[in-house]
């Protein structure tokens, strides 16, 4: 931060701020830095915890068998189908109508009350608990649009959960786009969205792409709101209608850990769960971070 | 051709509006279902009574109560032992890592930090169940490691990614011409921080520990699977509790549409959802009027 930090601490113990302080130096951080320390061991010690008792269960059988023998042996197939369904449903819809919204919000919004109105609404649907999502998809879409329990409830509840952050990430990348770009397009007669299709969309893209990934890698572990709007313990055959029940992997892990009848049992089946449901989503973030990093360095617009 | 291209820009203009309008009504829509279908609860239960009734057992036969306040306690415990531990770690945390971190050390540690608000909750709670709740077991001689302490202690670690990085944020924005200041004083770099920068940062750094109460508070899966899910009034933090939102989780299953039980859930959501609302404006609120403490 400070660049001049090592020539300051070298002023004479005479300062006034220096006597009332029991940290006469620097090493004050040092007590800062171990509870970020300890946070950082704690997420070390769980992914390996997890993973040294959960890798020894996945297999290619693992992953590509349905559950056998009241769900004591076979594998989570079915769950990751529903997983990649109900997560494909929920960007279908929440992609392209925050993509679209972030437009209007950075490009068109003047500065009055609907446009606040609309922000500040955006921020209020970020701060609402998974769990009254998956209230309001039970009203919305299993009763009032008669949808019933299926991948399409849950996957449109997980959508309207996912907005917000589409929103939020996909404006974030059209804000980096200069303002250069559209005036240059502007001024050779462009209307405004022929400027923003043609010099502002294809470049903000990468940067709406790691929002599109951050939020599918979230919607991958969310449970709560998919309980109710039509996950379910056990499929005999794979769904092949979006109108169907599904199994998904958060939910097979939270049946696995504590509603099975013999749950010291499928122990391992369930740590084989836990690592494949964090594994898909580390690899989503992994790939935003990728893509984020290489847009960071190209910094193809910086003048 | 011009007249196309100008209706063209019309109509994109349009779409934009009524997609960002799409959020708003998705607001509206929450606050009216939940309503809605709460209010059906009080068709037969008193609205004194869910208030202020200190028993939930909407499944009783003949007599069924609706009293919020077991669960009301459940959830504000757990979150306030959640930010007892979140608070005082997530402020270091920021500091350490906006006064002190740099390059790519400082990179990766926010990346962590970020990776870890988007873990899967139901494999934190597995991991309770698994590893702290035995733990806490064997270390206070308790029978039962499924409590109010073990989901606070989950629920601490759940906030701490929110706190860390809003805190951060706040104190980001303080002006360098502060910290530069302190410096001619003849202030060190800790001195700096803790006196000149923190304090700056105040209103910031509270609007991160309400975003933080916000995110333990609304949290599902992790108190569903450690806090033990008994809808009593907890004595010591070795009780098992049962939240607000686990609550919901656990009964909209049982409950059979149409019934005081199934609108008696709406009503828990709307309770849930004015808690976070109310959250949300006010963090809202602290970090505007931090930021416009530094515009001169």
């Amino acid at each position: 931060m400070s660049g001049n930090r090592a020539g300051l601490t070298a002023v004479p113990a005479r300062g006034l701020f220096l006597k009332r302080s029991r940290f006469a130096g620097n090493r004050g951080f040092l007590v800062l830095a171990l509870p970020l320390a300890l946070f950082l061991v704690f997420i070390g010690y769980m992914f390996v915890y997890l993973f040294h008792n959960g890798l020894g269960v996945v297999s290619w059988r693992f992953l590509t068998q349905p559950p056998v023998n009241g769900m004591t042996q076979g594998g989570i197939w079915p769950c990751i189908v529903g997983t990649v369904l109900v997560a494909f449903v929920s960007l279908v819809f929440s992609v392209p109508v925050g993509i679209l919204s972030a437009i209007y919000l950075s490009e068109y919004a003047a500065n009055n009350f609907v446009t606040r109105g609309i922000r500040s609404s955006v921020r209020s649907l970020a701060g609402i608990p998974s769990i009254v999502y998956g209230l309001f998809g039970v009203a919305l879409f299993v009763n009032a649009f008669h949808l019933g329990l299926s991948i399409l409830a849950s996957g449109l509840t997980l959508g309207l959960m996912n907005l917000p952050w589409i929103i939020a990430t996909s404006e974030e990348g059209i804000n980096a786009i200069p303002g250069s770009f559209r005036e240059g397009a502007l001024a050779l007669g462009a209307t405004k969205w022929e400027a923003i299709r043609h010099n502002v969309l294809p470049y903000a893209f990468p940067g709406m792409l790691t929002g599109a990934l951050l939020a599918v890698a979230r919607t991958l572990g969310e449970t709560a709101p998919i309980l109710f709007t039509g996950v379910t313990y056990y499929t005999r055959n794979l769904p092949h209608s979006f109108m169907q029940k599904f199994m998904a992997l958060p939910y097979h892990l939270f049946a696995l850990a504590t509603q099975h009848d013999q749950i010291m049992k499928v122990r391992p089946l369930a740590f084989g769960t836990a690592i494949v449901l964090l594994v898909f989503v580390l690899a989503l973030d992994a790939l935003a971070f990728v893509i984020r990093m290489r847009v960071a360095t190209a910094n193809r617009w910086q003048v | 051709m011009l007249n196309l291209r100008r209706g063209a820009d019309r109509g994109a203009r349009v779409v934009f509006l009524l997609s960002s309008l799409l959020s708003a009504a998705v607001l509206l829509g929450i606050l009216a279902f939940l309503l809605f279908y709460g209010v059906r609860t009080f068709r037969e239960a008193s609205p004194l009574g869910f208030l202020f009734g200190t028993q939930w057992n909407p499944d009783a036969y003949g007599e069924p109560e609706f009293g919020l306040v077991p669960l009301l306690l459940g959830s504000f415990l757990t979150t306030l032992l959640a930010l007892l531990i979140a608070i005082p770690f997530g402020i270091a945390s920021a500091v350490f890592v906006s006064e002190r971190l740099k390059g790519w050390v400082r990179v990766t540690v926010k990346t962590l930090v970020e990776l870890f608000a988007g873990f899967p909750s139901v494999v934190l709670g597995f991991f309770g169940l698994v590893v702290l709740a035995p733990f806490i077991g064997h270390l206070f001689h308790v029978a039962f490691g499924l409590n109010l302490l073990n989901a606070g202690l989950l629920l601490g670690f759940m906030a701490l990614p929110t706190i860390i990085s809003v805190s951060e944020d706040a104190l980001r924005v303080v002006p360098h011409s502060y910290r530069e200041a302190a410096c001619a004083l003849g202030a060190t770099p800790w001195i700096t921080a803790t006196r000149i920068v923190l304090p700056a940062a105040r209103s910031g750094i509270l609007a991160a520990v309400m975003l933080g109460f916000g995110r333990a508070v609304g949290e599902t899966m992790v108190v569903l699977m450690v806090a033990g899910n008994a809808p009593i009034i907890p004595h010591s933090p070795f009780d098992p509790v049962r939240t607000i939102t686990s609550t919901i989780a656990i009964e909209l299953g049982e409950s059979s549409f149409n019934t005081t039980h199934f609108y008696s859930l709406f009503a828990l959501g709307f309770v849930l959802f004015l808690i976070a609302l109310g959250t949300n404006f006010l963090a809202e609120s602290l970090i505007k009027r931090e930021k416009r403490s530094f515009t001169l």
